[in-house]
């Protein structure tokens, strides 16, 4: 290659840079648009949602923010977002604790039937929740749990989030099985073992864990919608779900000020633990 | 799915670890207070016992449970009547409602899981090659995939493709008036498949991981036999990336089929307009919860299951073919 060439072609390689750049932008305009149009809309007087065209608001009408902390069916703002609250770190504790107890069994403990087990743990990540739905209705409805925030949470600690228990098994097994020997060597049970030397080894994946089935749970709209029917104990979803049926655009204000409530403890997870998400997620998609 | 078609392999390794393991304890039998093997194992049990727990009570006996009512006549609060396969033919003969849910749901499947992967892959494909701002485009584009799950950004969906909207008013400009989309029943699942399409961050990370787990001397030594892009993509990437794509096609297929929360928030709850956004849960929600037929909406619950079971394994059995596992050639 003459030494002309080498400029040229170093050239081509910028213009291609600048086309990956603006193309990525450009995505990325489209992708956060929805979220501005949220915030600026929450932001509105009620004439402006739909005769202004412009994103920004004339004035920032906070008195939507104000319908919005009075909440809905007389339960407040506060007690709305209390409930969301509770039952995820409900979820959040049940699934740290019960999918890092199986999945510590299936990565490092030898037992009868485990390869079958494990396949079954696997498979009833691809099982719809709605197969089971009904029964489980019909067992919280015996329990006198319906309209409680047990359906949510209880399940949480029987760790049917296999998604969890595989994702801590892929990382328990990079862990050097050295350190476990070198433990039972020490005189160390199989408990010990787990509390002291993996369980604080897997930390990243527990971390991991915990933020991923906040935001999930934070989420949930069919189960809270199946089982919560009582306003005081709506959480932020069920309470935006009383908006579905009136899409009256004077409501858009207030509706959308909720909005911003339940959607910002899943931004502010996002914007802090973005990286762990990220790799949390690319990981789930690898062999371990 | 890569889980899945794991499965055997991963908990096979451990099992070839288990006997070595096993070995130095036989040969080490001077080890004082090995604990016997029986104890061992009921340590595992105990570490197990939640799962156990939820897997048979939560999962195993719903399941079972599930499938009895399906063959019965339950309105959650006289007892069960035997109908034998009354629900299910009744599903398939004199419920054109159901026909249409089954309609909408796979149409939405075939539009919205090849769109999004698409889209995903060719992101990922741009973002590979990119040296700086990587990361961040990484993690910005991943954000629509938690958020979008949320009944707020369904909400949000439903106003701007509103008549009036966002979305209304730029293809207005651009000389194509639909109106509101959400109020058309041509338009309202489309809107609801780009609510899909848009929460392609989550396969994308997927890909991105997948594309740089290709060792690159191979697109050098293509490089060097003188193939060019297209070439190295059809030949390396494409075949490299087959097990990522596999599993992302059978997650997100899996995913597709439960899709719930937009389709609800679009339509006001009801599947509408003209039951054009009336998928398969939304009827069964509306079937079990609302109209309090238990029983229909099992059988519903076990034709989901048996659909996404077929469908899986349709995938599974056709990936022979084009899924291809690099340690298989080695092996």
């Amino acid at each position: 290659m003459s030494a002309t060439a080498m400029p040229r072609q170093h050239r081509r390689i910028e213009w291609r840079r600048v086309a990956l750049h603006g193309g990525a932008l450009a995505v990325l305009l489209v992708l956060l648009y929805p979220l501005a149009w949220l915030v600026a809309t929450s932001f509105k007087p009620a004439d402006e949602v739909l005769a202004s065209l412009a994103l920004l608001p004339s004035r920032l009408a906070t008195e939507n923010y104000g319908t919005a902390a009075e909440g809905i069916e007389g339960v407040t703002l506060l007690q709305l977002f209390g409930n969301s609250l509770t039952i995820s770190l409900g979820a959040v504790l049940g699934n740290v604790l019960s999918c890092s107890l199986a999945a510590y069994a299936f990565a490092r403990l030898r037992f009868t039937m485990r390869g079958p087990l494990f396949a079954f743990m696997i498979a009833t990540i691809m099982l719809p929740h709605h197969a089971v739905l009904i029964p489980q209705y019909i067992v919280f409805n015996q329990l006198g749990m319906v309209n409680t925030f047990w359906p949510m949470v209880l399940p949480k600690f029987l760790a049917t989030d296999a998604f969890f228990v595989f994702l801590i098994v892929q990382f328990m097994r990079g862990l050097p099985r050295e350190l476990d020997e070198a433990a039972k060597i020490d005189g160390c049970g199989p408990f010990r073992i787990f509390a002291r030397v993996v369980l604080p080894l897997t930390r990243p994946a527990l971390i991991t864990t915990a933020i991923f089935t906040f935001i999930w749970t934070w989420n949930d709209f069919f189960t809270q919608l199946i089982y919560l029917f009582e306003p005081e104990k709506y959480t932020l979803t069920l309470a935006l779900r009383t908006f579905v049926d009136t899409s009256s655009q004077s409501a858009y204000g207030p509706m959308f000020a909720m909005s911003v409530f339940a959607l910002l403890p899943i931004v502010l997870f996002f914007l802090a633990f973005q990286r762990l998400l990220v790799e949390g997620m690319a990981n789930s998609g690898l062999k371990g | 799915m890569a889980n899945t078609s794991t499965a055997p392999a991963t908990s096979a390794a451990p099992a070839g670890t288990g006997p070595k393991a096993d070995t130095t304890a036989g040969t080490g039998t001077k080890g004082p207070g090995r604990p016997p093997r029986r104890e061992r194992q009921g340590a595992a049990w105990v570490f197990l016992s939640p799962w156990v727990l939820g897997a048979s009570v939560l999962t195993l006996l719903p399941m079972a449970v599930s499938l009895y009512l399906s063959f019965t006549d339950y309105n959650l609060f006289d007892p069960p009547s035997w109908i034998g396969l009354r629900n299910y033919v009744q599903m398939f003969t004199e419920d054109p409602r159901l026909l249409r849910s089954i309609g909408n749901t796979l149409l939405y499947v075939l539009v919205a899981v090849p769109l999004q992967l698409a889209l995903a892959l060719a992101v990922a494909l741009a973002l590979k090659s990119m040296r700086r701002g990587r990361n961040f485009y990484r993690s910005a584009f991943y954000a629509p995939s938690l958020l979008g799950a949320s009944m707020s950004i369904a909400l949000v969906w439903r106003a701007i493709f509103n008549d009036g909207g966002t979305v209304d008013n730029l293809m207005s400009g651009l000389g194509f008036h639909i109106g509101g989309w959400v109020n058309q029943p041509g338009w309202a699942l489309v809107s609801v498949a780009l609510l899909t399409v848009w929460q392609f961050g989550a396969p994308m990370v997927i890909f991105l991981a997948g594309l740089q787990q290709i060792p690159q001397d191979l697109y050098e030594a293509a490089a060097v036999d003188g193939a060019g892009r297209w070439r190295q993509f059809a030949s390396i990437t494409l075949p490299m990336l087959s097990p990522v794509l596999f599993f992302n096609l059978v997650l997100q297929t899996i995913q597709a089929f439960q899709v719930f929360t937009p389709a609800f928030a679009v339509s006001g709850g009801r599947g509408g307009p003209a039951d054009s956004t009336l998928f398969y849960t939304l009827y069964l929600y509306e079937r079990g919860f609302t109209a309090s037929h238990m029983g229909y909406a099992s059988a519903m619950a076990w034709m989901l299951l048996l659909a996404i079971g077929i469908v899986t394994a349709v995938l599974f059995r056709t990936s022979r073919s084009w899924v291809f596992y690099a340690n298989e050639e080695a092996g």
